[in-house]
Parts: C-alpha cells; sequence; structure tokens
C-alpha cells in the first residue's frame, strides 16, 4: 500500500472503530434499565456484538501499526475521536448509579436510524479495496441483519402503537436523531481519499440509499421524509459534546487505575 | 525426524475434546470453528473462524485449544490464529454437532431461511413443530430462545447465519 492509501484506511478504519465503540458503551448503560426482560436480554447481546465489532477494526489499525487495541479503545482523549456526535449523547438526564432518567423513544430511534446507515456503508464496505475491511464486512453483515430487524420492529411498533405519549416521544426523537445523523455518512474532509482508493462509496450515495431504507418505514407509519443534518457539528473533524467526555471518564475509569495491569 | 508421526488427523483428534465452553456437549471441530491446522515440524498453527464477532468465549476457547494441542507429543508451539475470512456460517455444524447441541437442549439452526427471513426449527426434547420464538436474542450472542406449545418446555436454538442474510 502506499502511503496515501494507508492513511486513508487508517481514517476510515478510526471512524468506524469509534462509531461503534461509544454507541455500544451508550448501549452498555441500559443493561437492566430496558423496558422489559426480553428486551434487556436482546439489547445488551447487540450491544456485546456491536463492541465485538469496534474491536476488530481496531484489531485492524494495531495490524497496521497504530498501537494496542486496547489502548486505542480506553486511552485516546475525546479530541482525538471521530465518531458521529449523534451516537456520543448520553441516553437521557440523570445518572447509571443514582435515578437514571434514559428515555426509550431515543434509544429506538437511535439504533433504528444508525443500524440502517451502519448496514447501508457495511454492505459498501464488502466491495472495499482494503481486503481485511472487506472480509470483516461480510461477517458483520451477517450480524447486523439481526440488529436491524430488532430495531425497526421496535420503531415501527411504537410509531404504530396508537399512543399518545410514545408517538409524542418518538417523534421528538426522531427530529432529535435525524438533525444529526448525517454525521454518521460523513468521512470528515477525507472523502476524496476514501472514494479514490476505492474504501467505501461516495458519502452522498450512501446518505441517498439510507434516506430510501427508512423512507418507507417512515411511511408506513404515517411520517414524511427527514432531513438528515449535522446540527452539533461532525465528530469525524474532532468536534465533540462534553457528553463524550463523561463517557470516557467514566468507561475508563478502572482502566485509568492501573493501564499496565493485566486482566 | 523424530516428529514424523505427528499428522492433522492427531491435532483433529484433541480438538476434539475442546468443547465449547458455553456449551459442553459439542467441540469447536464440530461447531465447525476450525478452518485449518498447519504443522511445521514441532509447530503447530490452528486457524479458528469466530462465530460471532464478540464472543467473549473466544479467548478461552484459544487457550483450551492451546493447552488440548500441547498435550500431544512432539507439539512444541501452539498458535492459535482467528482469521477474518471465511465467515463462519451455521452449516458448518456437523451432524455429530447438532445431535450434541440437541442433547443440551438447543436446537440446531435450520438450513433454509425462507425470502421473508423467517426460519424454522423443532423442539429439541419432543421433536414437536409447535413452537413459539420467544426472543431472537438469547443467553449466549449465538442462542435464541423459543417455547414448546406442545411439552410446554423453554428451549434454546441456534440462530442461522447464512451468506445469503
Amino acid at each position: 500500500m502506499s502511503n496515501e492509501e494507508t492513511a486513508a484506511v487508517k481514517e476510515l478504519l478510526y471512524q468506524l472503530a469509534d462509531d461503534d465503540f461509544i454507541h455500544s458503551y451508550r448501549g452498555s448503560e441500559w443493561l437492566g434499565l430496558a423496558p422489559h426482560i426480553e428486551e434487556d436480554v436482546a439489547a445488551s447481546s447487540i450491544t456485546q456484538d456491536t463492541m465485538g465489532h469496534a474491536a476488530m477494526f481496531y484489531q485492524l489499525l494495531e495490524e497496521l501499526d497504530e498501537g494496542d487495541a486496547n489502548q486505542l479503545a480506553h486511552d485516546r482523549p475525546a479530541s482525538e475521536r471521530k465518531n458521529a456526535i449523534i451516537l456520543e449523547l448520553e441516553n437521557g438526564p440523570g445518572h447509571y448509579m443514582g435515578e437514571p432518567a434514559y428515555d426509550w423513544a431515543f434509544a429506538v430511534v437511535r439504533n433504528y436510524f444508525y443500524t440502517q446507515a451502519k448496514m447501508i456503508k457495511i454492505q459498501s464496505l464488502q466491495s472495499s479495496s482494503y481486503q481485511p475491511l472487506a472480509d470483516i464486512a461480510v461477517k458483520v453483515r451477517m450480524e447486523l441483519y439481526y440488529h436491524l430487524l430488532h430495531w425497526k420492529t421496535w420503531f415501527i411498533q411504537l410509531m404504530g402503537s396508537g399512543h399518545e405519549e410514545a408517538m409524542t416521544r418518538m417523534k421528538a426523537a426522531i427530529e432529535k436523531t435525524s438533525s444529526d445523523i448525517r454525521g454518521v455518512f460523513s468521512y470528515g474532509g477525507h472523502h476524496d481519499s476514501f472514494v479514490q482508493e476505492g474504501l467505501i462509496e461516495d458519502e452522498a450515495v450512501l446518505l441517498e440509499r439510507w434516506q430510501q431504507s427508512v423512507t418507507p418505514v417512515l411511511e408506513g407509519v404515517g411520517l414524511g421524509n427527514v432531513e438528515a443534518g449535522l446540527a452539533l457539528g461532525d465528530g469525524r473533524k474532532g468536534i465533540h459534546t462534553k457528553d463524550l467526555e463523561t463517557a470516557l471518564d467514566t468507561l475508563r475509569e478502572v482502566y485509568a487505575i492501573d493501564k499496565a495491569a493485566t486482566w | 525426524m523424530t516428529n514424523r508421526l505427528l499428522t492433522s488427523a492427531d491435532i483433529y483428534k484433541a480438538l476434539e475434546d475442546v468443547k465449547d465452553p458455553e456449551i459442553n456437549t459439542v467441540s469447536v471441530v464440530d461447531l465447525g470453528m476450525v478452518e485449518d491446522v498447519v504443522i511445521e515440524g514441532s509447530h503447530i498453527t490452528v486457524k479458528m473462524l469466530p462465530t460471532f464477532l464478540g464472543c467473549p468465549a473466544l479467548p478461552i476457547i484459544q487457550k483450551n485449544v492451546e493447552a488440548a494441542v500441547k498435550t500431544l507429543a512432539y507439539a512444541e508451539e501452539v498458535k492459535v490464529e482467528f482469521l477474518h475470512s471465511p465467515s463462519w456460517t451455521s452449516d458448518r455444524i456437523s451432524e455429530k454437532g447438532k445431535a450434541g447441541l440437541k442433547a443440551f437442549g438447543i436446537s440446531p439452526p435450520p438450513k433454509h431461511m425462507a425470502e421473508d427471513g423467517s426460519w424454522h426449527v423443532d423442539c429439541p426434547y419432543c421433536g414437536s413443530t409447535y413452537v413459539t420464538l420467544d426472543n431472537i436474542f438469547g443467553p449466549t450472542a449465538c442462542r435464541s430462545i423459543l417455547y414448546c406449545r406442545s411439552c410446554k418446555n423453554p428451549f434454546e436454538a441456534m440462530k442461522p447465519m447464512i451468506k445469503t442474510m
């Protein structure tokens, strides 16, 4: 690989790894708090798969001499993280250890919108010129099939429930999520190198494909198109909210006590 | 050479004793996790496929495989490599593996999935087809939770993982 190609591959891998890592962390915060026991099992299983995907992307970075995968996941400051901002936002007010007032409607919408976006990116990555990434994409896609089925079902059932509170909260969650979902499709200014090296398709093409996938589902529950925005900024460029800092401080609290400890 | 007697058949035989840590009636060989065994003198590499990428049992399986192969005479250095490709699919489970799953109360994965994504398994206890799916997701990444309306037993099924999904 040329230097340019290696740099582009690394950049893309950081984006993919950081997205799944923080998304999985937010999923793990729901453990024990999901609406019912079956959902607790399902959501935590999906979250575990997703952390496995992040681990594979960090592993590919390790193979490209970027350092130890665990260190890449735990030890990079918020300013170096490439994840989309929508994925770092807290599940709701309150704290896991105290009285969390997490919003299940936001969880359902964010999970559905992100999982659909990830499916479209993963399908494109199956033809990536970087073979190790193409190989992993095939495997991730098979697992993602179940995740997408799950979140789409929740989305349709809550929106189609006819229950006033459910619909009001879902509509607010749809507005909140769509106003930043474009960040998932952003390549953070690396668009040309990604596309020229054949790593992944054009971000506008993928976003269009996402719109085509969610529109029939939205129409099916009586909603119109959503406008995919980038309201809080582009996380790929290192712009983040304090929610990410707080999350990182929490998730690496034990790791930070003794970074050299073996487990 | 003192190690000429060590063949891949010996290694596979040793691996028959390495069970899935979460399903102790099925070996990693019968699960279809062993893709290849490479013998270079006394150095042995076992190439394996992860069933699910986030499966927390993988490091345990790795340790158990290394320990099992090391018990063989002439095996000095044993390494386990998890491959990125090909992807593990549920049709890699052998007939013996399917019997082992049933013995544990887990229905083996169906061979086919209908076009609409639906699939069907029978109760591992009574064989009834009168079953309902309670949760696609189960106690481990690879399992779903079902209920048999005939013998009134809850049971699990291995999720189908199929290339065309």
